[in-house]
């Protein structure tokens, strides 16, 4: 999409909610920041729109007006190419600093001395990198390194089950 | 009976055409539309913004349809689980089945229309109902 000559499909999500209670908006940023949103303004937030983003964002706008809000979903094109090149790179920049996190702890659990515990920071880390994978829709160059990071991990592992046996 | 959904169907809409059709209404005919305003007016909706049978309070619309028709049978809330994490990915709980066929039934809506989706997913439903059920009997990993 950031590479065509105009700007693609974004799918909008504007939203106003009551400040109290707080419960809600606790649910909502959380359920924001699994899909990957990028704010635009206060209560304006976008993801590049696809099926699955506009399905996405529709459903949270239900939970937005079934705790007392109101909101809207909005399909619309970036203006110029540049503002959406902003967009992609605030997402992306968003994503490495995640997959950063990642190979460090990926880093940390190699370096840890117990095989129970490596599993254990495997698996949990392997969730993990699927659900930043799964809002990452400009993947930047940490996202590699991270799988690296994760497959050696998963070599250290296997080799230690291979010792145990 | 006549049902309506959205078209393009995925993971939740597909089960929950399984659901209806197995549970609730055998000769369940189903509509998909392409906007809310589409819903004839003889279909029940389901799986669509602003319906009862829909997301509330954190369900898919999966666990809605049990809720509000009062399925208790617990290998149905186990499939829920497996849709609910297929369609939310929430992490609420633990269906390592999920991401698979989630996958599977993106792959199916691009390689054909809904009627064909739920062709081939309902008895990819019927054997993982059939799966936990042996499973929930044994207390164990059915062979």
């Amino acid at each position: 999409m950031a590479t065509s000559s105009s700007p693609g499909e974004w799918v909008l999500l504007s939203y106003r909610l009551p400040r109290e209670p707080s419960g809600p908006r606790t649910t909502l940023w959380r359920r924001l920041r699994r899909l990957g949103v990028v704010q635009i303004a206060d209560g304006v937030v976008a993801l590049p729109a696809d099926a699955r983003t506009r399905e996405q964002l529709e459903w949270l706008a239900g939970d937005v007006t079934e705790a007392g809000g109101t909101a809207g979903t909005w399909v619309a094109r970036p203006g110029t190419l540049a503002q959406e090149r902003d967009l992609a790179a605030a997402m992306s920049a968003a994503r490495a600093a995640e997959y950063r996190s990642l190979s460090g702890e990926c880093a940390a659990a190699v370096a840890a001395g117990d095989p129970a515990e490596r599993a254990r920071a495997l698996r949990r880390l392997r969730a993990e990198w699927r659900a930043i994978d799964r809002r990452d829709f400009f993947p930047p160059a940490e996202r590699e390194e991270a799988a690296a990071a994760l497959r050696e991990l998963g070599a250290s592992v296997a080799a230690g089950a291979e010792v145990a046996r | 009976m006549r049902w309506a959904t959205r078209a393009g169907v995925h993971i939740d809409r597909a089960a929950c055409a399984w659901l209806i059709r197995r549970f609730l209404d055998p000769d369940a005919a189903f509509v998909f539309v392409a906007d809310p305003t589409e819903v004839p007016v003889d279909a029940t909706p389901f799986d669509m913004r602003g319906v009862d049978l829909g997301h509330h309070g954190g369900d898919c619309s999966f666990e809605t349809i049990l809720r509000r028709y009062e399925l208790t049978d617990p290998v149905l809330w186990r499939l829920a689980e497996i849709v609910h994490e297929a369609d939310l990915d929430d992490q609420r709980f633990d269906a390592p089945e999920a991401p698979g066929l989630d996958v599977v039934l993106r792959g199916l809506s691009m390689t054909g229309d809904d009627e064909r989706t739920l062709a081939v997913s309902g008895p990819v439903f019927d054997g993982l109902y059939e799966f936990h059920r042996r499973r929930l009997l044994l207390g164990r990993e059915p062979a």
